[in-house]
């Protein structure tokens, strides 16, 4: 996304959020939210900005700051889509191949015409920080359902607990297991 | 009719054993163990334990090109209670470890382990994992390693030559499992615990 | 608990059939894996079965867990990439070039030509392998015992042989750095690869005329497993289970990294979303990588041999900032998001899995479903254990 696109976007947003909501906008373009307002600014960024997509929730130990941090990583799918197709009508078959029964359509090959608004397709970057004693986030698995894995794996790996999550445990170790490994000062123990 | 053989005394048949002409009971023994040892030894059927990356090369031996069916293992099982070798290849972690040991002792005697990979001869890449175990010697008895990441196909097929060689030296008097008081070795199935794997309380017996 | 009344068919010849009234059924926890013939590696599901139908599932990961982020906190960048490889074992040079893609625009890196050539060859290459071998494991669930996956492991030696003759290894090639790649290509590659992809198209014509029409692929297959469009959406989906569902999103023309903008190819999409769907969508997929690579071809021999390197400093400390690089890789999107703080070592390194995140869905698309019918859509939606669990 161009340093334009990411501004109006920030625009919009930082009218209908409320005060204070967007704590920082980093270099790189990311958002540092406010915890509270998560919820508010993913569900204007799906519903309304059409960022359709999550694809990546990221937990992050900044141990020197006793800070945890999840970084979101959204893009608009169906715009995407959209700027891909050039206009060829559903259900043509492929020219290539015995055709089988279930026809597939074709969609626009590579000299997809540029749209001048391509850009908006993301990614777009939002950061969450909590203290380290309190790690306590709001899930966004009623968002977008991609999160449900994703933030059960940060809980695992960083002990991140996520309000409003349906069944947040362990998903890659025990569940009688009593750390957190991925933190900054997990020492394991002797093999 | 009439072909019947004359009794022969003892002081006979040592002699005739002394020339050669009959077999001895030891060279009997030895002649059934080298039949039982070469019946085993050609049809040992792995059983399918493919962890991780190395369960790509375990099939590519299998595959077409390489051929460890040429070798009488063309059938992998997937019950253990039908497999002769547990091939492990991949990465044994500590929440795999338990199935390990509890698949290990489901395999009924004559059992053997192939370690296949640095993973499962040592830890390999993942040696200082907080969630690896280092090397797979460390729950169930292991008779070959296979090193390598992952071994090629043809370090397969000679770690099983290997463990054929193993089998062909192995004597029936003196393996524990076979005969009457043939034992079975049973691992130990480790538990969960809050830092990484515990051993179970020992049960009085 | 349910009761039902059961009547069985007298049969001739038989004893006289005893109507059974009353029947008590239970619900039944069942446990599948995780050593299981049919679980594509060590993946565990709990079933909760009513009969024979799936009422609930739920899937238990980790057996795999070989803690691969927390051990690149302790290694440089570039003692990662081996790391990598591991990630997706099936699809490793793919692998390679999300990651390097990731350092490289953390650090600013630009990459020659030649060495985009080679890469999209490579991840092409990868992309076919990929995609025969899921058909054949797919097979191999439904029931048609080893005979596909033979003809599938036959044909990616051929691939291997490239790979091996490139890179040095089979499977785990380590074969991409910051700035491009490891060894320019050998005399002996591009003769290969023509014959490879002479070869390739007869071998996918053999594949689809044994098995696309086929009666009982098809009884089995079809409306089995259907994954709506939005929820697709919604759960993070990408790859062909995406595609097969109907929505046309290839992060090759998204994104347009490394030589894809200049690449002319079809996205096939599919309309129901079904197993049958998924199986298609992956070999129309494999016939559009060989159109690629029949383009690629003579890109790369216009570029000078040699130049496989770009301006990379001796020791790689990028500044601090943080980067997310993607591709589409075989299974979908693969993401690496990575964090620097000026040191040679990462300070989080991220994979982002597109095995992980496909699963998702998978206890929503079995309910309803047959315990058999369970192996199947698990198999099409292509998972890779080692990426899952990392």
């Amino acid at each position: 996304m161009t340093a334009e696109e990411l501004q109006a976007l920030r625009t919009r947003l930082e009218e209908t959020l409320p005060d204070g909501a967007i704590l920082e906008v980093q270099e790189s373009g990311a958002l540092v939210l406010r915890p509270d307002a998560l919820l508010e600014a993913g569900r204007l960024l799906r519903d309304e900005e059409g960022f359709d997509y999550l694809s990546n929730v990221s937990g992050v130990d900044w141990l020197d700051q006793n800070e945890f941090e999840v970084v979101y990583h959204l893009y608009a799918l169906r715009r995407g889509e959209r700027m891909l197709s050039t206009g060829q009508p559903d259900g043509a078959p492929l020219a290539t191949g015995p055709s089988p029964e279930n026809q597939l359509s074709v969609a626009a090959s590579a000299e997809a015409k540029r749209v001048s608004a391509e850009g908006m397709l993301g990614p777009v970057v939002l950061k969450v920080r909590v203290p380290r004693d309190n790690p306590v986030v709001p899930s966004v698995a009623g968002l977008w359902s991609s999160a449900l894995f994703q933030e059960r794996e940060a809980y695992d790996m960083f002990g991140l607990q996520f309000e409003g999550h349906p069944n947040l445990k362990r998903i890659y170790l025990w569940d009688e297991f009593a750390d957190h490994p991925l933190r900054k000062d997990y020492v394991p123990e002797e093999a | 009719m009439g072909n019947i053989e004359p009794e022969l005394s003892p002081e006979q048949i040592l002699e005739l054993e002394q020339q050669g002409v009959l077999l001895t009971s030891g060279e009997k023994l030895k002649a059934i163990e080298v039949l039982y040892n070469w019946g085993r030894r050609q049809s040992m059927w792995p059983m399918m334990f493919g962890l991780a990356c190395c369960a790509f090369e375990m099939m590519a031996a299998g595959a077409p090109r390489f051929d460890m069916g040429r070798f009488g293992s063309e059938l992998f099982r997937a019950s253990p209670r039908q497999a002769d070798v547990m091939i492990v290849c991949g990465t044994v972690n500590k929440k795999m470890a338990p199935m390990v040991a509890r698949l290990y002792n489901q395999m009924a005697e004559p059992r053997y382990v192939v370690a296949m990979g640095a993973c499962a001869c040592s830890g390999g890449p993942f040696h200082e994992g907080y969630n690896v175990i280092q090397g797979v010697d460390k729950i169930v008895p292991v008779d070959v390693y296979i090193p390598g990441c992952p071994p090629r196909p043809e370090s397969l097929l000679f770690g099983w030559i290997q463990l054929q060689r193993k089998i062909d030296g192995q004597r029936i008097q003196d393996v524990p499992w076979y005969g009457k008081d043939g034992e079975t070795r049973e691992c130990i199935i480790p538990e969960y615990g809050p830092h990484g794997l515990v051993l179970p309380e020992k049960s009085e017996g | 608990m349910t009761t039902e009344t059961v009547e069985l068919e007298r049969i001739p010849g038989k004893d006289v059939p005893v109507e059974v009234e009353d029947l008590e059924t239970e619900e039944i926890t069942v446990n599948i894996g995780p050593q299981h013939p049919s679980t594509h590696g060590v993946f565990r599901m709990m079933l909760r079965l009513q009969g024979e139908t799936v009422v609930n599932l739920e899937p238990v990961l980790g057996y795999l867990h070989r803690c691969q982020e927390k051990l690149a906190e302790g290694h440089t960048y570039l003692q990662s990439i081996p790391y990598t490889d591991r990630l997706d074992y099936v699809c490793s040079m793919t692998n390679n070039h999300a990651y390097v893609l990731a350092a490289e625009k953390l650090a600013g890196i630009e990459v020659p030509r030649r060495a985009e050539c080679i890469r999209v060859i490579m991840d092409e290459l990868t992309r076919v392998m990929n995609h025969t071998l899921l058909v054949g494991f797919l097979l191999n669930d439904m029931g048609a015992w080893l005979t596909p996956v033979q003809y599938a492991l036959r044909e990616r030696e051929k691939i291997l042989d490239l790979f091996e003759m490139a890179s040095g290894s089979r499977m785990m090639c380590n074969y991409m750095r910051f700035g491009g790649v490891a060894h320019d290509l050998p005399e002996e590659f591009l003769p290969l690869l023509h014959k490879v992809l002479a070869d390739y198209p007869v071998f996918l014509d053999e594949y689809e005329r044994l098995l696309t029409t086929n009666e009982v692929l098809m009884s089995r297959c079809k409306y089995v497993g259907i994954l709506p469009p939005d929820e697709a959406i919604a759960y993070g989906v990408t790859g062909p289970v995406l595609r097969a569902s109907g929505v046309a999103y290839d992060i090759r023309k998204v994104d347009r990294y490394s030589l894809y903008g200049e690449l002319d190819f079809d996205v096939p999409v599919g309309t129901v979303g079904d197993v049958y769907d998924r199986y298609v969508q992956r070999v129309y997929e494999a016939r559009q990588s060989l159109r690629i690579l029949e383009q690629v071809t003579p890109m790369l021999q216009e570029t000078p041999p040699g130049e496989i390197m770009g301006e990379v400093p001796r020791r790689f400390k990028p500044d601090a900032g943080d980067a997310y690089g993607r591709i589409e890789s075989p299974k979908g999107e693969l993401g690496f998001y990575l964090i620097s703080d000026g040191s040679d070592k990462p300070y989080r390194w991220r994979v982002r899995a597109p095995s992980f995140v496909n699963l998702t869905p998978l206890g929503e698309m079995c309910r309803g479903h047959k315990v058999a019918d369970i192996i199947i859509i698990f198999g099409s939606l292509d998972v890779t254990m080692a990426e899952v669990d990392r």
